[in-house]
């Protein structure tokens, strides 16, 4: 008897679902909100297998599905988790269910078109984690553009267009020179896509350095690393609150997925030999990023580039080359996955009521908004890092991490606890404390029990990886020291 | 006794869920009994702990192990040892003795239970702090405490004052915390374990190693540790330059000023040092360090105090020169002394503050000293309390701060640590201005012409908000003492404001501390001054023939001399000395140059960042550019794409004609 595929039905269960909801259209909005959230969660639960299963003793890759797709090119379907992947996988299936609930009220128009956009996406995401075929990683890597674009376009803001057009330019240019690198080591490896085979590929530095390049355009702009990060701003400000939010918790994920699972085991020594240039800029977006959200006016931009500067910890953890960062980073990428999302969740629950993302339309939210004034601050404070929140454990790896490679290093990586603080803090200042400060706060209401099920998930999901890190990070261990030995091999 | 270690932080953290989640249905009562009750169980099980540590039963182990990476293990866990157990008592009883004075304080206020939730979850993570056995969970708890005191500075969130002085105070304790990561860093690169035991046991053989920060300059590791650990503590205990956010931190409620920003929060840099002495004592820089910065700020902080009007702000910058007395007392070696000053600091300089709160819900939120005086026909408790607080901040015997204060001073005029003279200096002459701000505060609040009644008429002033309403004492335009749920705590702390002191042949000179504190053999001041102690009533007689004591009673008379006999002299001064005054008033300028400097630099850098960085370069010039050239070029094309039928043709026949030409033309 085969073992479930548990990991096609991760990436199936969501798009199919989503196929069913847009099946039903527009004109049954109820029905589909309702079978959205079906197939979210059994989505979910099609998850939750692949952790409790999950072998942490070994680096191998787990769950393993394996069946010709287009056998003409060797090109297979091809699936499988570890420790790095996995994670992503769980983190992905919890926050679509969060963004169903998310956009049950919110959205009016198109809610059948809406709610599918997100299923299916949610499907290609997994699929993306879950590819071990770099073909099959790049048609999921791609598909995940088009639900986005459409999300940003057809739900966004008034700029929404040059927003959506932005955003899929920015990253198909980057993709596009990802996909000739995959064809060279398709050629180099002698007709194979397996990213496994390509790991233990020789190759001398010239093309390791060349290919680094190509994937770094493509795995820099979704990260999004300085200086290719100025579509993220654009892209949050315009999208729906659901749309943000898995944007942040999820797209941008990817780009640093692909660092870990592409340039680091494939190109150990390019890795090495360019890990200054990685490092510098991750540290760039810590702290160039880290003084221009200080000064935005519009909360989803200030967020947005929060997010930017978080994701720096992410690349800075992957090229300090120990466990500290690496772990770290990994850690920081689920940690960021539910703050960044319940930062944006906040700041569409007041978008909700307010119309507005102005830092200076509101002020004294608390006045009126009090439950949802505690969990901001929960957020906001998970977002400086707090100890006992999520935000805390992936910094302080880091930190740690960079301090035990360089003094300079981790020294400019731990301005993070002072602007971090200063630019989350200075915002929640000005648009929850306070006096009330127009007559449009005075009539704000107070979360409803939808919304206050949304924010105390992830509460609890903050919380709980502050207080007790450890099983996030034992599931992936082995993994990480594979991964940890493997680079130390030169290819040459 | 595990058990009852873990009880002891639980059960403070239990009573603020409850107080905190259930608020509204528990009700106020409900929130200060359940929270009540959780700081008296703390407390009791603390005493307990006290009473068996003294039995010789120190512990060591951890809880839960809250991460593994790489081979490194980050364990929850708890060292109770007599240091980390005298720390237990004293936050737990001066945190129950503010639970209750609470129920008074803020009967009328609409964030009762808030408030509640919030200082039981200080306790909480005070206890966790300092029962800690390892870095990371130091981190948390000093993290924790740091939160909380945000929260509660700015618990009248609709004051402006109020929230931004809770925002200036986060950010000064992170520049602090920034200082204290890069320790625990260090540390953590260099012993690969954030244990206490762990590494201190491998410290000797770390002695002698170097780090190069600037390449090719080598510098001691311990001393890079020890110095980026202090500037942790330089910002939680509020040390110059980073003292700023403690005189705004007086926004928050009265009872928080004195549980936080008194008695326990601020020493928790003081303990941490303490608790490190294995690693301050290897390195003669660090403790330098220590001295000079505990000296600027035990002398130069005192003498704001002098000038200030707020009853609150004259307690809170007269705290600030107290730490920098502890934290002398750290550069000197002297690290019982630290702690033993901590300890009767945080009784009288809690029962100043709770008295100062007295005073001003019994005028109704009036915290301007001019507009006193007279009080102590009126609150006699009160008076009387607060007297003896400020005998034993002013340092006379035979209250409690003479004995600690003067050992202070003992210690550091033995020491031979480079910088011990500069901070002898700033000590002695602090005894002075201790004892002048103390009295000032004594004779303008409590003696003098009743100046209350000039304001009356105001009523409740209108600048305070709506939480004026208070209604203590009604409109019977006479204040009057405060109800025992308030006096209570005051007489219950004002026993060891007096009492405390003399235990210090137990607590100094009896090797009280054993083996929780370290000091090299080399920095033995304290051995020379316990050869000398003979005893408490030996001592005062001595002390009355030292300068410390004649400096602070000369202080105390200056202050009799200038608001009793001659209350129109403090005026002429002033004018006469605006220069100095406006100096003191201004603090220093630092507040000024803060907000110039660094929030306004900050801004203008990311301003500049974000305008020609991104907006101008990356977007204009880059990414839009890079659309622009596609689309001039798209522009140019399309002219050939006319679609009249004679271009093409026209076009098409000058093609051929190039080709034919290029075809016959070859060679």
């Amino acid at each position: 008897m085969n073992p479930t595929p548990w990991l096609s039905l991760t990436i199936w269960i969501p798009i199919l679902f989503g196929l069913l909801v847009l099946a039903f259209g527009d004109r049954h909005a109820a029905l589909a909100r309702q079978t959205a959230l079906i197939g979210a969660l059994l989505g979910l639960a099609a998850s939750l297998p692949l952790y409790t299963g999950f072998d942490a003793q070994t680096s191998a890759m787990q769950f393993v599905e394996l069946s010709p797709w287009i056998p003409r090119f060797n090109i297979n379907y091809h699936l499988g988790v570890d420790g790095i992947s996995l994670l992503f996988v769980l983190l992905n299936s919890f926050i679509t269910v969060l963004v169903v609930i998310a956009g049950w009220e919110s959205i009016k128009q198109r809610v059948a078109q809406y709610m599918a956009a997100f299923l299916i996406m949610s499907g290609v995401l997994n699929g993306v984690f879950a590819s071990l075929d770099a073909m099959l990683f790049y048609v999921f890597f791609e598909a995940s553009l088009i639900p986005m674009y459409l999300i940003i376009g057809v739900w966004g803001g008034p700029n929404r267009v040059y927003a959506a057009v932005k955003f899929f330019l920015y990253t198909l240019f980057g993709s596009l020179l990802m996909l000739v690198a995959l064809l060279y080591l398709y050629d180099k490896s002698g007709g194979s896509f397996a990213i496994l085979d390509w790991q233990k590929l020789p190759l001398p530095m010239a093309p390791q350095i060349v290919l680094f390049f190509a994937f770094f355009m493509a795995f820099a702009v979704k990260v999004p690393m300085w200086p290719v990060h100025t579509w993220l701003p654009d892209a949050h400000v315009e999208a729906p609150t659901g749309g943000s939010a898995v944007l942040a918790a999820i797209l941008l994920k990817l780009g640093a997925y692909g660092f870990i699972r592409f340039s680091l085991p494939i190109l150990p020594d390019a890795s090495h030999a360019l890990a200054g240039f990685m490092i510098t800029l991750s540290l760039i977006a810590v702290v160039y990023i880290g003084l221009v959200a200080l000064v935005q006016t519009d909360m989803k931009k200030l967020i947005a580039y929060s997010s930017i500067a978080h994701m720096g910890f992410v690349t800075l953890g992957f090229f300090i080359f120990n466990a500290y960062g690496v772990e770290g980073a990994l850690v920081q990428m689920v940690s960021h996955g539910f703050v960044s999302a319940a930062m944006f969740l906040c700041v569409g629950v007041m978008y909700d009521r307010m119309h507005s993302r102005n830092i200076a339309d509101y002020g004294g939210v608390v006045n009126t908004m009090p439950k949802f004034a505690s969990l901001m601050m929960l957020f906001a404070m998970a977002n400086c890092g707090l100890p006992a929140t999520s935000g805390f454990v992936g910094e302080f790896m880091v930190i740690m991490g960079a301090l035990k490679h360089s003094f300079w290093i981790g020294f400019l990586a731990a301005t993070t606890l002072i602007f971090g603080a200063a630019y989350t803090l200075w915002m929640y200042k000005r648009v929850i404390f306070g006096a009330v400060a127009n007559d449009h706060v005075a009539k704000l209401k107070d979360i409803g029990a939808r919304e206050f099920l949304i924010l105390a998930l992830l509460a609890l999901a903050v919380l709980g990886m502050g207080l007790y890190p450890q099983p996030f990070t034992e599931v992936m261990h082995a993994s990480v020291n594979g991964l940890l030995q493997h680079l130390a091999v030169s290819k040459l | 006794m595990q058990q009852l270690y873990l009880l002891v932080p639980l059960a403070p953290l239990a009573g603020a869920l409850i107080a905190g989640l259930g608020g509204r249905a528990i009700g106020r009562a409900g929130a200060h009994w359940v929270t009540i009750i959780g700081v008296t169980i703390a407390f009791f099980a603390s005493v307990a702990i006290f009473l068996d540590v003294q039995n010789g039963n120190v512990y060591n182990g951890s809880v839960y192990t809250w991460l593994t990476s790489g081979e490194t293990r980050f364990e929850i866990g708890f060292l109770i040892d007599r240091l980390s157990v005298l720390m237990m008592v004293v936050v737990s009883f001066v945190s129950l003795m503010v639970h209750i004075y609470t129920i008074g304080y803020m009967a009328d206020d609409p964030g009762y239970q808030r408030f509640f939730a919030y200082i039981s979850l200080f306790t909480f993570s005070m206890l966790m702090l300092v029962m800690s056995n390892n870095f990371v969970q130091l981190f948390f708890g000093w993290e924790a405490v740091g939160v909380v005191s945000y929260l509660l500075i700015g618990f009248w969130y609709t004051r402006p004052t109020a929230i931004y002085a809770n925002l200036k105070a986060f950010l000064v304790n992170r520049v602090g915390d920034f200082g204290f990561l890069i320790g625990i860093g260090l540390i953590l690169a260099h012993f690969g374990t954030l244990d206490y035991a762990s590494v201190f046991a491998q410290v000797p053989g770390m002695v002698k190693t170097t780090v190069e920060i600037i390449p090719g300059v080598p510098w001691l590791l311990i001393s890079v540790i020890c110095i980026g650990l202090f500037i942790g503590a330089m910002g939680k205990s509020a040390q110059f330059p980073l003292h700023v956010w403690l005189p705004d931190s007086m926004e928050g409620p009265t009872p928080i000023s004195a549980l936080i920003h008194a008695a326990t929060m601020v020493t928790a840099g003081i303990f941490m040092v303490s608790r490190m002495s294995p690693l301050f004592e290897m390195s003669d820089a660090a403790l330098s360090f220590v001295l000079v910065i505990g000296g600027i700020t035990a002398f130069f902080m005192a003498l704001i105090a002098v000038v200030q009007y707020d009853i609150k702000r004259v307690i809170a910058y007269s705290t600030l020169s107290q730490l920098g007395y502890m934290t002398v007392a750290l550069g000197a070696s002297a690290y019982s002394v630290g702690m033993f000053h901590l300890m009767t600091h945080a009784f009288f300089k809690a029962v100043l503050f709770l008295g100062a709160g007295s005073v001003i819900i019994a005028l109704h939120h009036e915290q301007d000293m001019r507009k006193m005086g007279g009080l102590r026909k009126y609150m006699p408790i009160t008076y009387l309390t607060m007297l003896i607080g400020a005998l034993a901040n002013a340092g006379l015997p035979p209250f409690a701060g003479f004995f600690s204060k003067d050992s202070i001073l003992e210690a550091v005029h033995l020491s031979h640590t480079p910088g011990a003279g500069f901070a002898y200096l700033m000590v002695l002459a602090g005894v002075f201005v201790g004892g002048l701000y103390s009295f000032r505060l004594i004779f303008y609040a409590f003696h003098g012409e009743e100046r209350f009644r000039a304001q009356e008429a105001h009523g409740h002033d209108a600048g305070h908000g709506a939480h004026d309403e208070h209604g203590h004492g009604g409109h019977d335009h006479v204040p009057h003492e405060s109800p025992w749920v308030v006096t209570l705590p005051l007489v219950l702390l004002a026993i060891p404001s007096i009492a405390s002191g003399w235990t210090i042949g137990t607590v100094l000179y009896g090797g009280y501390f054993g083996s929780a504190i370290y000091i090299s053999p080399e920095h033995e001041g304290l051995a020379e001054m316990a050869h000398e102690y003979h005893g408490v009533l030996t001592m005062m007689l001595h002390g009355l023939s030292s300068l410390p004591f004649w400096f602070a009673l000369s202080g105390a008379l200056v202050a009799w001399y200038l608001y009793i006999v001659n209350p129109a002299l403090p005026g002429v001064l002033r004018q006469k000395f605006s220069f100095v005054v406006n100096i003191l008033m201004e603090k220093y300028g630092f507040d000024r140059f803060n907000d110039w400097f660094f929030a306004g630099g900050a801004r203008g850098i990311g301003r500049g960042l974000w305008k020609i960085g991104d907006v101008a370069i990356i977007d204009g010039l880059m990414v839009n550019g890079t659309a622009r050239v596609v689309g001039w070029i798209g522009g140019l094309v399309r002219l050939f794409q006319s679609g009249y039928i004679y271009h093409y043709a026209f076009t098409m026949i000058i093609g051929v004609f190039v080709l034919l030409t290029l075809w016959f033309g070859r060679p």
